[in-house]
């Protein structure tokens, strides 16, 4: 479903930001993308909802590839993923249940439709109580579920994270993490990039680890040991 | 479409200043255009009137019989340049005489005054050139004796006339510029204030055909209350100058239509360009 075909990613002003990257993500698969900050984390994010397309190589996100694309392609693809940032990105002037209900209208869901699925995924996310907040009246954990409710408004096949929890306390990460399993157990694909590296470990799950713009580590092909022979994956306590 | 109408009008709630305030720069850009546009419509119109006096006077020899003049007459009515054509008896000409001289009437006696045709010219036509060759064509009946168009004033006022063409273009051309340039850049400050908007509807999966809709239908708003706006303006300043300068002419309401309808095509020229720019930037 998520193909990277020894892609290459140069930018102009700062040089080679990935080389030689390839994986497979597969449909209802939990991947984490490690690794320190700098590393090609979020480029490989971006090369996902196609922000960005590769210098070299190929990246197939659900039949739609880089090599072969039109303008027109990439809207139809943004509504089968959900995108979160560190950041949030909601739109300050308006509430919560506003905030989600613009990423349906403005992908043409019909009016009568809106209401009924804001609520939903609202209670999904367990925000049903704040959907009149504004998000600077909520926590960052709070804020971060609505940008998850959003992500998620249009059933997206697959989500993408960059860095969710990298401005939240150690609780808000636990409850947003949890969030993330429960999207992931419903069929939703989850491609998470983060350096906390307790999370990781705790959670148990594939982790793609990048270093200088290389995949050095991929827990599918590499079994549970990074190169230096330490311990990734363990038991998931979350 | 619905959306895009609510998106745009609620635009003007969430952002109040800014709307106001790029309504009031389009009102203001616009109304100096239309300043000046007034000012060129009143000059023009003075010269028009000035012009509408151009023409052609033929004195007649005595003696000429009246089946010749009555021919020439036909003859010079039949010219494409040819407003009127008037035959003007020795009589006519002396009642007009002591009319235009008042106090000076009995100055002339009768018979003194040659009679005349005069030849008025179409728009166009009143040229120095044009008016030079008609004078020329009249000249050839022998029974004229003399043959008078104000060759001198007719070239001045050529003159003036081309000048007045010519500064009014290259001003307008400027205020134009001008105005579009500072409408352009006050829409790309009301694009910009929602990059962040415009980011996450591209990041939901909105289509670009989607994201511009609002925007042009808030700049064509913005431009079309700028233009009415400014024809307001317009209209207090020219009651100003008429109640204490001079009286002058408004526009007629075809051009009012049009400058608010130019205001309507700016508005949503610029914000076609800023979100256009926009959208490929981001």
């Amino acid at each position: 479903m998520i193909r990277f075909s020894h892609v290459h990613k140069t930018f102009a002003r700062t040089g080679a930001a990935l080389q030689d990257v390839s994986f497979q993500v597969n449909k209802g698969e939990f991947v984490f993308i490690t690794g320190p900050s700098g590393a090609g984390k979020s480029t490989i994010l971006k090369l996902c909802f196609f922000e960005e397309q590769p210098s070299k190589g190929e990246v197939k996100v659900y039949g739609t590839s880089s090599s072969a694309f039109r303008p027109t392609d990439i809207p139809k693809l943004r509504r089968r993923l959900g995108v979160v940032f560190q950041d949030f990105r909601l739109l300050e002037d308006r509430n919560v249940e506003a905030n989600v209900a613009f990423a349906l209208e403005v992908t043409g869901t019909p009016p009568s439709q809106v209401s009924p699925r804001v609520a939903r995924l609202l209670t999904q996310v367990g925000l049903a109580s704040k959907s009149t907040a504004l998000p600077r009246e909520l926590s960052g954990g709070e804020q971060q579920r609505v940008a998850i409710a959003r992500a998620l408004a249009n059933d997206p096949v697959a989500l993408i994270a960059d860095e969710p929890t990298g401005n939240l306390d150690e609780r808000a990460t636990r409850g947003i993490f949890q969030l993330f399993r429960d999207i992931n157990a419903s069929g939703t694909a989850v491609m998470m990039a983060t350096h906390d590296l307790d999370l990781v470990r705790r959670a148990g799950c594939r982790t793609i680890e990048v270093n200088r713009g290389q995949v050095v580590f991929d827990s599918a092909s590499d079994g549970g040991f990074r190169p230096s022979g330490e311990v990734l994956a363990v038991e998931d306590e979350a | 479409m619905r959306l895009a109408i609510r998106e745009a009008l609620l635009a003007f709630r969430r952002a109040p200043m800014l709307s106001a305030l790029s309504v009031t720069t389009i009102a203001f850009s616009l109304f100096a255009f239309g300043l000046f546009g007034l000012v060129a419509l009143n000059i023009r119109n003075a010269l028009q009137r000035v012009e509408d006096r151009v023409e052609i006077r033929a004195f007649i020899a005595d003696g000429t019989g009246s089946e010749a003049t009555a021919a020439a007459v036909g003859d010079i009515s039949a010219f494409p340049e040819a407003a009127s054509v008037r035959l003007v008896s020795q009589d006519q000409a002396l009642q007009r005489a002591r009319r235009e001289l008042g106090e000076f009437s009995d100055v002339f006696e009768e018979g003194i005054l040659p009679a005349s045709i005069e030849v008025q010219l179409k728009p166009g036509f009143r040229d120095p050139g044009t008016v030079k060759a008609v004078a020329k064509r009249i000249e050839v009946y022998d029974f004229i004796d003399d043959i008078r168009f104000g060759e001198e004033w007719v070239e001045k006022l050529h003159r003036l006339r081309n000048i007045a063409t010519l500064a009014g273009l290259a001003l307008g051309l400027t205020f134009a510029i001008v105005a579009i340039i500072i409408i352009g850049s006050t829409i790309r400050m009301a694009v910009l204030a929602r990059s962040r908007e415009i980011a996450i509807m591209r990041l939901v999966g909105a289509t670009n055909g989607f994201i511009r809709a609002p925007f042009l239908i808030e700049g064509f708003l913005k431009g079309t209350l700028g233009g009415v706006m400014a024809l307001v303006l317009a209209w207090v300043a020219l009651t100003v100058i008429n109640r204490f300068v001079v009286q002058a002419e408004f526009f007629e309401a075809w051009m009012g239509a049009v400058g608010v309808l130019a205001g309507a095509c700016i508005g949503l020229a610029g914000s076609a360009l800023s979100v256009g720019r926009h959208l490929g930037r981001v």
